[in-house]
């Protein structure tokens, strides 16, 4: 990163002033392949080659790349059901992801956990989880550690709309405010908890109000501009690593596809859906580095082309992976000693 | 088998529309009668349970709670204190565990705690159970947990005519009632009959007489018991299958009756084996007459000791099956144990 001063006399965006072009082409290519990797599991699924559920965060690449863009394998995040997107843009490999889904063994969680499990421990994603803001103390939790083994790193706590109504969301704000731990809370407000909207569920109209409750800056952003997100999200961290305490940032974007592989979209009007899919986190950051000359028409097809062969090769990958083995289904409950 | 009332003509229902044909006859009969729980309005229920009853009694009645478990079990349970008959849906049953408080700390205990001054009809529907690849905080079957809890009543149904009919006894029930409902049973169809059709609630079934062994099954593992039981008649086998239907009250004398004719007893669950619903059958015949007619030990069938893994092998072997029921049962019935 390049230094991220603001200048007062630079009025383009911040992610343009604050990443070495390098930086932004892998954050563009970074999108390209959440989308493409995910367009590759509903496929996956249609064909019969993954079960169970899924949950897709198509529409919301900004918010999951523009998030993790400042931060290390040593920085650690906690995900949610619809995580993806934060784990690719925490680093992982899409081909072990794959078998993940595929329930194969080279799979990153040994094929036992699938989709709403999916985690890179090693890239610092502590994992995905099927518990609605089961996430939210564990982040606070991995932030104490940080704080207590005297490390800079922080913890982003990836959370939705709906997830900000369960107590767990509270208790772990006010926690973090108190011991004052570096942490940052990223909402990604889609508007909706599977069919409720938040107008139907939260009594606040912006979550970033709630975190006035709890003493830490609160701020909503256009969470499909991928310089606004990562601008509040990088004054979040610099916040955490001054030792200053938590912060709430809001992102305000939207998913394209139902809620998961069982949603007859009864809740969501065409007009709303469509209106939002015109506000493409990737067309709009890949048009702003265009327009910026951080690349041109070529060099983003280029980049979208590479993020398909990265997904192809994923793919192969997983399919030519061995299952694991049935006698083994008790392994990973236990340490092995 | 119990009462019946006129109009009590069979026809055939899924076992999900068994459940909302016994919630709307409720909801017609008395106006205190209201559900609760997430997505059960216009989505329909994450299992299209509700589907369209919030057309039918308006949301007021058919209330999508914000994503809150503690909270919105404990608002049932407080409405149920006070003179409304809720019927709270919990999405999938591992999320009861965010409400364990109000459940177990609260509702099972408020009628004792205030010497009998105080009454909770509450129910709780819960879909419980493996086998949609939802891996391990989607899919536990943990019905035994509230066996253990003292105030409370916990069923399990097996058939659509059960499905209902338990439905309207909970609701007649002072006391407040888990439901245990299995996802891969919402589709099965079933003679049900019309109108206010009770299930006696603490009252085991015997399915298949025989004389052999006794298999003692609840929810899903009655279908797999009966079809293992089917094929060992073709050998001579001769099983007997008792229906559960009620974990607390359990039903000692159909369970005993049973074991004292067959002097043979194995016990088949979908929760994890150990402290589970066999423990209880098991000690319960041990520390009975009963005893004295075994001529083999009691057999356990319950889940491997692993949380459910996503791998679709792993899976189905994580739980007992027709054909490890059936290896089970006739190495009992050969005294191979
Ligand atoms: C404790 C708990 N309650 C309910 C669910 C079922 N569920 C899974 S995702 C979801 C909606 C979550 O909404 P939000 O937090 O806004 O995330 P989004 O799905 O919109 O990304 C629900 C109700 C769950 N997994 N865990
Ligand atoms: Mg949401």
């Amino acid at each position: 990163m390049t230094a991220s001063d603001t200048k007062m006399t630079d009025n383009r965006p911040f992610a343009i002033r604050a990443y070495t072009p390098d930086e932004l082409r892998g954050a563009l290519k970074r999108m390209y392949l959440i989308r493409r990797f995910e367009e590759g599991a509903e496929d996956s699924y249609m064909r019969g080659l993954i079960h169970g559920t899924m949950h897709l965060s198509i529409g919301q690449e900004a918010s999951a790349v523009a998030t993790c863009m400042e931060l290390t394998d040593d920085d650690k995040i906690t995900s949610t059901h619809r995580g993806h997107g934060h784990c690719i843009a925490k680093g992982a490999d899409v081909g072990r992801m794959f078998a993940e889904f595929f329930g194969k063994e080279t799979g990153y969680c040994h094929g036992r956990g699938g989709s709403m499990h999916i985690a890179d421990v090693k890239t610092g994603n502590l994992g995905a989880n099927g518990i609605v803001g089961g996430g939210l103390p564990i982040a606070v939790g991995a932030a104490l550690s940080a704080k207590r083994l005297g490390k800079s790193d922080v913890t982003v706590c990836f959370f939705g709309d709906g997830a900000n109504n369960e107590g767990a969301f509270h208790e772990s704000l006010n926690m973090a405010s108190v011991w004052k731990l570096p942490v940052v809370f990223v909402c990604e407000n889609n508007q909706y908890g599977m069919s409720t909207s938040i107008r139907r569920s939260t009594a606040v109209a912006r979550i970033s109000d709630r975190a006035a409750a709890y003493s830490m800056p609160g701020v909503t952003v256009d969470g499909n501009d991928f310089s606004a997100v990562a601008e509040a999200v990088h004054l979040a961290n610099a916040r955490a690593r001054a030792g200053d305490g938590p912060s709430l940032v809001e992102n305000l974007t939207y998913r394209w596809r139902g809620h998961s592989k069982s949603d007859r979209n009864r809740y969501r009007t065409k007009e709303e859906i469509e209106m939002w899919m015109g506000q493409d986190p990737i067309t709009r950051f890949r048009t702003e580095l265009i327009a910026h000359g951080i690349t041109d028409e070529a060099g983003a097809d280029a980049i979208e082309a590479a993020a398909v062969a990265d997904m192809e090769a994923g793919i192969a990958f997983a399919k030519a992976s061995p299952a694991p083995d049935v006698s083994e289904v008790t392994r990973y409950v236990y340490a092995e000693v | 088998m119990n009462a019946v009332p006129q109009d009590t003509a069979l026809r055939t229902l899924s076992y999900a529309e068994a459940i909302r044909e016994a919630m709307a006859i409720a909801m017609e009969a008395d106006p205190a009668v209201i559900l609760m729980g997430e997505d059960i309005g216009v989505y329909g229920g994450a299992f299209q349970v509700t589907l369209d009853l919030v057309d039918r009694f308006g949301p007021d009645r058919v209330m999508d709670t914000p994503i809150s478990e503690l909270g919105g079990a404990g608002v049932a349970v407080g409405a149920a204190l006070t003179g409304l008959k809720p019927i709270f849906e919990f999405q999938f049953s591992d999320f009861a565990m965010l409400a364990m408080e109000q459940i177990v700390n609260q509702a099972a205990k408020l009628r004792y705690m205030l010497g009998g001054e105080a009454s909770v009809p509450v129910v709780f529907r819960l879909p419980s159970g493996s086998g949609t690849g939802a891996a391990a905080q989607h899919s536990q079957s943990i019905e035994a947990w509230f066996g253990h809890v003292p105030g409370l009543k916990v069923l399990q149904p097996s058939t659509p005519a059960d499905a209902k009919g338990m439905l309207l006894a909970a609701l007649a029930d002072p006391d407040p009632v888990m439901i245990f409902e299995h996802k891969l049973l919402y589709k099965m169809k079933g003679p049900v009959p019309a109108g206010h059709h009770l299930t006696p609630i603490g009252k085991a079934a015997v399915r298949r007489e025989g004389s052999d062994l006794t298999i003692v099954a609840g929810s899903i593992m009655v279908h797999r018991a009966l079809e293992a039981a089917g094929r060992l008649a073709t050998e001579g086998i001769s099983a007997e299958v008792v229906d559960l239907r009620s974990i607390r009250p359990i039903d000692h004398e159909t369970i005993l009756a049973s074991v004292r004719k067959t002097g043979r007893l194995m016990v088949v669950y979908e929760g994890v084996k150990a402290f589970g619903v066999g423990a209880e059958i098991s000690a319960l015949v041990a520390e009975s007459d009963a005893f004295d007619f075994l001529d083999a030990p009691i057999l356990r069938l319950g889940a491997a000791d692993a949380p459910v893994p996503y791998n679709p092998d792993l899976e189905r072997a994580s739980v007992p099956q027709v054909d490890s029921i059936e290896s089970a049962a006739r190495r009992l019935a050969r005294r191979e144990v």
